[in-house]
């Protein structure tokens, strides 16, 4: 039933929480996961001044989502790593909608109401508008 | 094939470009007047500049979905020239950058300013964030508590505004608004009308009117050069970020090709120099913008607003401006690195911090980018001409093995022999030299020397573990120095 199973992270202990799931759930259904990290135009921009070369940048990146991907390292798990470019919300809806994914895995953040208000949830905009199940992780 | 790339980068996605370039359009106005009137200039300059250089770099630049235009960057680089000798020498040093950019190009500079370090781009990006904001200040002497209103009205609309609809630039409702408030309340603010003349025609073709002379040169060269370097500077890590954002590559050299080719045609036409704008690029790719068309599209539509909304333009208060250019300030600022500045590397950090403190003295943006690039240059010999010697005795064969750690060059070697010890007892001495490189002839001449005291005591020498290229070195230039020769 869930076959390929969507994790979206961004490298913080809340998503390592959501990786845990995703990887249970994965395991049931024999699955496999793709790990999915958006770089929105601030982090482009600071992480391009602050680094040398494309190659750098992309270390980095992997680096900050490492915690997750050791985590599907212990298990048997196929999984895959994309790095998408945008802001967070609509990246994500777009990646999921154009491919075929059976579920998505996302860490809510736990902002108070007032958060929520000025910086808007990313979990609740991709809940809104994926075409596929949502599992929001508190 | 050609024909299909280029169908791509022009059409491969034209409703996304011809959205974005209006919205960047708006968003591109009262920047280009807030530039002009930062270097001193009428507000048409910087319009007919932020124009031209949309327009041709949309022909001829390397990087699709990014945008060029009038930047605060390069109008803080002409204040003292407009100030000093007046428009027409603008014009003259806005067609010599272009020029100095295209031989950049031509001859692949662009390669060069990757020697540029990260430091100092920080640097680079926190002056110009001060510069822009200081600027403002002018704006503020003499004015009553109606201006200081004004000003925080449109900094409030800026950051609240999208909130409700990002559709509509939020810097273009907050100068619609605060100009509104303006006429209607009958508020007696300066406005950009009072800074200076803003003519509602398209530009013309003109020849700088200053003499042709050896001495108009030499006042413009200086200017020239330090605008087409700042411009490259700005244009590059600009290509760099949209390329990241993009996920897609592009053509630097053609790039600088690109912006020369722009400058010098905004000269002609009586532009002001620029070069690419972050800000202003970010918003074109946030806004669905990715090909050529979209900076058409911006410059054109730009020109067009000009024309039919001119004489509301010059009612804009220059609160709402001012405002603007804050925002613009803080944006530029790079704030990650106040907040690590105590977890970089030390040497980073005094890059960093002596970047801005020259650029703030210096009022030069260039002059703060070559301290810089100079002063890491320092701090880089310094931290790799540290070498480590470390020894071993051989009882057994009476020998002493010195193994060398380090990079062997000129700034390394002064203090280099003095780490051998020349009066031992004993028949043979090896320099293990595996974790070592030798550069230069100093560091030939260094191992000459060392060996020459050794054999004054009558202790052999021999060397180990040396890498090819040292070896090659070594053999090519080693005992030039010394009787025996080795």
């Amino acid at each position: 039933m869930f076959k390929r199973i969507l994790l979206a992270t961004d490298g913080s202990k809340h998503s390592a929480r959501s990786a845990n799931h995703a990887i249970q759930l994965a395991e049931q259904f024999s699955g496999t996961i793709d790990v999915v990290y958006v770089v929105d135009e601030q982090t482009s921009k600071s992480d391009v001044l602050h680094n040398d070369s494309k190659y750098e940048i992309e270390r980095k990146r992997k680096e900050k989502i490492q915690p997750v991907l050791d985590q599907l390292e212990t298990t048997t798990i196929d999984y895959k790593v994309r790095i998408l470019h945008g802001e967070p919300g609509p990246a994500i809806v777009e990646f999921v909608n154009t491919n075929d994914f059976d579920c998505v895995v996302i860490g809510s953040r736990g902002l108070n109401n007032l958060q929520t208000m000025i910086l808007g949830s990313v979990s609740h905009k991709v809940a809104k508008r994926v075409d596929c199940p949502v599992l929001i992780v508190k | 094939m050609i024909l299909q790339k280029m169908k791509q980068e022009w059409f491969g996605n034209v409703r996304g470009d011809v959205l974005a370039g209006i919205v960047v359009a708006l968003a591109l106005i009262p920047e280009a007047i807030a530039f002009s009137i930062i270097a001193g200039v009428d507000p048409m300059v910087g319009l007919y500049a932020a124009f031209c250089i949309a327009v041709v770099i949309a022909f001829v630049g390397g990087r699709p979905g990014m945008i060029s235009g009038a930047t605060g960057a390069m109008a803080l680089l002409m204040v003292n020239l407009v100030a000093d000798y007046g428009l027409q020498y603008l014009l003259a040093a806005t067609i010599l950058t272009g020029i100095i950019q295209i031989l950049f190009g031509v001859f692949k500079l662009a390669k060069v300013m990757k020697f540029v370090p990260r430091s100092v781009m920080v640097g680079f990006v926190n002056a110009l964030a001060i510069m822009i904001l200081t600027a403002q200040f002018q704006h503020f002497v003499g004015e009553t508590w109606v201006m200081y209103a004004l000003v925080g009205l449109t900094l409030a609309i800026i950051y609240l505004f999208p909130r409700i609809t990002k559709a509509v630039p939020s810097t273009l409702v907050a100068i619609i608004v605060v100009t509104a408030i303006a006429i209607y309340g009958n508020l007696n603010v300066g406005t950009v009308g009072d800074m200076g003349e803003l003519t509602q025609q398209l530009p013309v073709f003109l020849i700088p009117s200053i003499p042709f002379t050896w001495e108009t040169l030499m006042i413009i060269f200086p200017y020239s050069l330090s605008m087409a370097i700042v411009g490259l500077l700005e244009t590059l890590l600009t290509a760099s970020i949209v390329d990241d954002m993009t996920d897609t590559e592009s053509n630097k050299n053609k790039e600088s090709r690109g912006q020369g080719i722009a400058n010098i045609v905004t000269g002609f036409f009586g532009g002001m120099a620029g070069c690419a704008m972050i800000g202003q690029s970010v918003i074109n790719v946030k806004s669905g913008g990715s090909r050529r068309l979209s900076a058409l599209v911006a410059g054109v539509c730009l020109m067009f607003l000009i024309i039919v909304l001119g004489g509301l333009v010059v009612q804009i208060p220059m609160a709402a401006l001012a405002g603007v250019m804050i925002m613009v300030s803080i944006s530029t600022f790079d704030w990650s690195s106040v907040k690590n500045l105590n977890k970089l590397p030390k040497t980073d950090a005094a890059v960093m911090v002596t970047t801005v403190g020259i650029v703030l003295i210096t009022h030069n943006l260039s002059i703060g980018v070559l301290a810089g690039v100079l002063l890491s240059a320092i701090f880089f010999a310094a931290k790799i001409s540290n070498i480590h010697v470390s020894e071993e005795l051989v009882l057994r064969e009476q020998k002493k093995i010195y193994r060398v750690e380090g990079q062997l060059f000129f700034a390394s070697v002064s203090d280099f022999p003095g780490k051998f010890n020349f009066t031992d007892s004993v028949d043979k001495v090896e320099i293990d030299l595996t974790h070592a490189h030798l550069w230069d002839d100093s560091a030939i001449g260094a191992l000459d020397k060392i060996e020459m005291k050794f054999e004054e005591n009558n202790i052999k020498v021999t060397y180990s573990g040396l890498n090819d290229e040292s070896h090659h070195l070594k053999k090519r230039i080693g005992g030039l120095s010394k009787a025996s020769g080795h």
